[in-house]
């Protein structure tokens, strides 16, 4: 039988506000343990809740960007639970009146558009970190003491629910690349999985294909990177598929995908099925977003990734233009091309140096568009100075790369003579070596051969 | 000069003051004489403060109210030992205003009774009779200020703990309008009822205090702008049209002797110029009291969740079998470490009260029971809300008697739940519709105090001042007690 995968994701997102969801203290990482704590977010007697606004407005910014419905009323619900990291019993998080509802979001692909949709984005608080020390293992289990960091704690969180709309692992890692470029590019968060302020669990179930039905899904935590979402995924599709196949079923389970292992262990919950116990935060009032602010924060909406890309793939196919957008060099390259640099020049130059912020791009255009004939040395010296005060082209296109074979042939000839075994071992199949080879001629030059030329001309050496 | 602090309101106090026939010095000692001869018996405070700052009237405050470096339990053991690293907005703005503060007053345990006997450091006693109960849970403002250890006292409401120890003591005693005042530093039962209140022995004293904690705080999402207070001066009710709630004049179980003291102070409010109707509140009256008890318990098991042991306050020792440092303090191991905690310190930490509510509550809100129980509730809320609106549609307050009964003997309810909570029968419906209530002295039934329950639509509190300061005039109620005049 065919499977089909159908896969909906959980993404939080720490939002960069200044200070925390609901107490000025500041956010931010790195600080010394416990430094930004307040009677609010240590959960003293008579600490009281006082929404941040940026906050607010951030979320709906990111609603309108996913195309979702802000409602006109919005509320806060407590989400009772006991955990050390979550020092008033209860996150503030939304419940049944969130701040976004629906949405979607279309991912343009070389072979088609896929299009996601979304139940809804809410904003809620995040937890403190709890560290556990002793046992060696630096995890919760053996550890001998749990320490707790609530310099997180009440950190701004948004947490968006897609529809279970997607139908592959690799999908599920487009959908999202785009997601982050769109958070990124609304200036609410850095989405950075390796340190906590994007992160997404999956729910994934498999049915045959064709059929339209929902069947048991598991849940999977603690994936620390696009691309270990995409292999946790996989794995669980695997796992289900082998269970129907073998005549078994698929019971609801929570796992963490281990990646150096490339499998899923059942994940330790907390105790039996949390009953969390929502209800209206009585402390706070419902949020009633006015339409002038709602139009505002629409009115100053950037243009979107996806549309961004749509428009760049007209010169430079759907994938360039994904990588251009999803690597945040397209402002360079759009500063290129504007300075008449053609298209895929601009791409290849913005794509293979990352490009200063604030740099001359103008004054850089020279460069790029001689980039072909310069050193290499030439070309990264150009860029790290693109940024810097008064930067000139002049100065570094006089620096020609050596193209000229009469003068590179000598030097291979005396590379290749110096490493018999080598040329032995790339004759034998391990073609691998040719960069060893260009390297050595590269440095020969002092940085100056163009190495396209040279490669060209040892392939062709070592052919014989 | 001699200082009778049975007799002195802060009215007085502050002209004294003023015209520096006493010095703050002065008037601080001459309270805490009076306390030193007559809190021994009663036992009103938990806490005395000597260097709280402040040079003007003294005021004693409730033990929920936070105060930066006093401690401050909410009479339970669980915060045993925990000193606030903030004041509560309430108390930053007595000590702005140079409110110097006695000490911190008894209250049943987080607030949750009726008679201060819930309270985990004993009970206080009624001044006018130490065999019997001052109210609750803010009986220790209510006996203190009636007894002359205060002044004045702030305490809290959720649904009748100022008025109604006030009507016990023979004190003035005002809920505000919910959101008038912070609740900010307040430690929390029920968000959505808890109010600060003043408790003073005149209607213009209470006035007075509550200009001074009402207000609009940046730091409580639910406080309103209020209107300005006005200090009553008027000795007439002429123009105001007063309802008598028929359901809550004719609720079974109100003393005679109480009846009779309320019915009275209605016709006093005819002679003095106001028209008299009668009104109606079925619903409020009948729901009021159960809805009361799911929300009330249900908030609390929530704000009371904080008190796990992990941060301040109470934490359980671990029993010397089991002094294994890993199983006593790590999340991991089997799991049990944390959970150990957690219940032993909720265990030895809450009373049975708390306890009761935090079950009630938690099983209030559970799923298959949250639609049953909680979400009805604030149904029948929105009922009551309503009900109350359209009362006031055509009367500009309403009269009851602010409890069933006079002071009851300690120990008499105190193994009866229910009884304990019909205390708040007829205060708390108007808490429920978030509405304004002052209770005042307006009799006395077995020579104990009858408290008159007078409530308005929101943000009347002026109009109740100015009724309530015109009935006392007339009343000309002694609120010293009998056994200290």
């Amino acid at each position: 039988m065919n499977w089909e995968p159908v896969i909906g994701l959980e993404i939080h997102v720490h939002l960069k506000t200044r200070t925390k969801m609901f107490c000025r203290c500041e956010t931010g990482f790195g600080a010394p343990e416990n430094t930004r704590t307040c009677p609010v977010c240590l959960a003293h007697p008579g600490a009281l809740p006082v929404p941040n606004r940026t906050a607010v407005e951030w979320t709906i910014r990111l609603g309108l960007a996913l195309g979702s419905e802000i409602p006109l009323r919005a509320v806060f619900h407590r989400k009772n639970y006991f955990y050390p990291d979550n020092p008033k019993g209860y996150q503030i998080s939304q419940y049944d009146e969130p701040l976004c509802v629906g949405g979607r979001l279309v991912v343009p692909g070389a072979d088609g558009d896929f299009e996601v949709g979304f139940v809804r984005a809410h904003l809620e608080e995040d937890a403190a970190k709890t560290v556990h020390v002793g046992g060696g293992t630096g995890r919760k289990i053996g550890a001998e003491r749990s320490l707790i960091d609530f310099n997180r704690g009440g950190t701004p969180l948004v947490e968006i629910v897609t529809q279970p709309d997607l139908r592959s692992a690799q999908h599920a890692e487009r959908f999202l690349q785009l997601l982050r470029q769109t958070i990124v590019g609304l200036g609410i968060s850095d989405a950075r999985m390796e340190e906590g302020t994007l992160r997404c669990d999956a729910n994934v179930s498999v049915r045959p294909a064709g059929s339209d039905e929902l069947r048991t899904r598991w849940e999977l935590k603690n994936m620390n990177s696009f691309r270990f979402i995409g292999r946790g995924i996989d794995a669980a599709v695997r796992g289900q598929v082998a269970l129907y196949e073998s005549g078994g079923e698929v019971e609801q389970h929570t796992y963490d995908y281990e990646p150096d292992t490339d499998t899923l262990t059942p994940h330790r919950s907390k105790e039996e099925a949390e009953d969390y116990r929502y209800f209206p935060e009585p402390d706070l009032v419902p949020l009633e977003p006015e339409a002038a602010l709602v139009e505002r924060v629409r009115g100053e909406l950037p243009e979107l990734p996806a549309e961004l890309i749509r428009r760049r793939a007209e010169a430079l196919g759907v994938d360039d233009a994904w990588a251009l957008v999803t690597t945040e060099r397209d402002p360079a390259y759009a500063g290129l091309v504007a300075a008449s640099v053609p298209a895929r020049d601009a791409f290849n130059f913005a794509m293979n140096q990352p490009i200063p912020p604030g740099a001359d791009l103008a004054e850089l255009a020279k460069v790029a568009i001689a980039a072909k004939e310069l050193t290499r040395e030439a070309l990264q010296a150009a860029v790290a100075a693109s940024a810097d005060e008064g930067f000139s082209a002049g100065a570094y296109l006089g620096d020609v790369a050596i193209t000229d074979t009469s003068e590179l042939e000598p030097l291979i000839d005396a590379v290749l003579a110096a490493s018999p075994g080598q040329v032995e071992a790339y004759r034998g199949g391990k073609e691998g070596l040719l960069g060893f080879f260009v390297g050595q001629v590269m440095k020969e030059t002092g940085g100056k051969a163009n190495p396209k030329v040279v490669s060209d001309l040892l392939r062709e050496k070592l052919k014989a | 000069m001699t200082i009778d602090t049975l007799r002195l309101t802060a009215e007085e106090a502050n002209h004294l003051l003023r015209k520096k026939e006493v010095s703050g010095e002065e008037l601080f000692a001459a309270y805490r004489a009076a306390i030193d001869e007559r809190d021994p018996e009663l036992h009103c405070f938990l806490r005395l403060c000597d260097d709280a700052g402040g040079e003007g009237i003294p005021i004693a405050l409730k033990d929920v109210i936070g105060t930066k470096g006093v401690e401050t339990t909410a009479g339970s053991k669980i915060l045993a030992g925990y000193v606030p690293v903030y004041d509560s907005t309430v108390a930053a703005r007595c000590k702005e205003c140079g409110l110097r503060l006695l000490g911190k007053t008894n209250t049943d345990e987080f607030a949750m009774g009726s008679s201060t006997e819930n309270s985990a450091y004993g009970p206080s006693r009624n001044p006018w009779d130490p065999t019997r109960v001052p109210g609750g849970s803010g009986g220790g403002s209510a006996a203190a200020v009636s007894a002359g250890l205060a002044p004045w006292a702030l305490g809290s409401d959720t649904g009748g703990s100022v008025k109604q120890p006030s009507a016990l003591c023979g004190n003035v005693g005002l809920r505000p309008t919910y959101g008038t005042v912070s609740r900010y530093g307040i430690v929390a039962f029920a968000s959505s009822l808890d109010q600060v209140g003043p408790v003073a022995k005149t209607v213009r004293d209470c006035a007075f205090l509550y200009s001074v904690i009402a207000g609009r705080d940046p730091a409580d999402s639910t406080t309103v702008d209020v209107p300005e207070v006005e200090l009553p001066s008027a000795e007439d009710l002429k123009g105001l049209r007063v309802g008598v709630p028929v359901e809550m004049r004719d609720a079974a179980g109100i003393e005679p002797g109480v009846r009779a003291a309320v019915a009275r102070a209605v016709e006093l409010c005819r002679e003095l110029g106001a028209t008299v109707d009668e009104c109606t509140l079925p619903r409020s009256v009948e729901y009021g009291l159960p809805c009361y008890y799911l929300i009330a318990p249900a908030e609390a098991s929530s704000n009371l969740a904080r008190y796990d042991g992990v941060r301040y306050g109470l934490r359980a020792a671990t029993p010397a079998g089991e002094a294994r440092g890993r199983a006593a303090h790590s999340l991991g191991g089997a799991g049990e470490g944390l959970i150990e905690v957690y219940e032993r310190t909720r265990s030895e930490g809450f009373g049975d009260e708390p306890k009761r509510r935090i079950m009630l509550g938690t099983y209030a809100l559970s799923a298959g029971y949250y639609e049953a129980y909680y979400g009805k509730a604030q149904q029948v809320r929105t009922v009551i809300i309503r009900e109350h609106a359209a009362v006031f549609e055509s009367f500009d307050l309403i009269v009851s008697a602010t409890s069933p009964t006079v002071a009851f003997p300690l120990g008499e309810r105190a193994d009866d739940p229910l009884a304990m909570y019909t205390s708040d029968l007829l205060t708390i419906p108007s808490c429920m519709a978030g509405l304004p209530g002052l209770s005042i002295p307006c009799g006395l039934s077995e020579g104990l105090p009858v408290g008159l329950q007078l409530i308005g639509p929101q943000l009347s509190e002026n109009t109740l001042f100015r009724a309530g300061h015109a009935l006392e005039r007339a009343l000309g109620f002694d609120f010293v007690p009998e056994r200290l005049r």
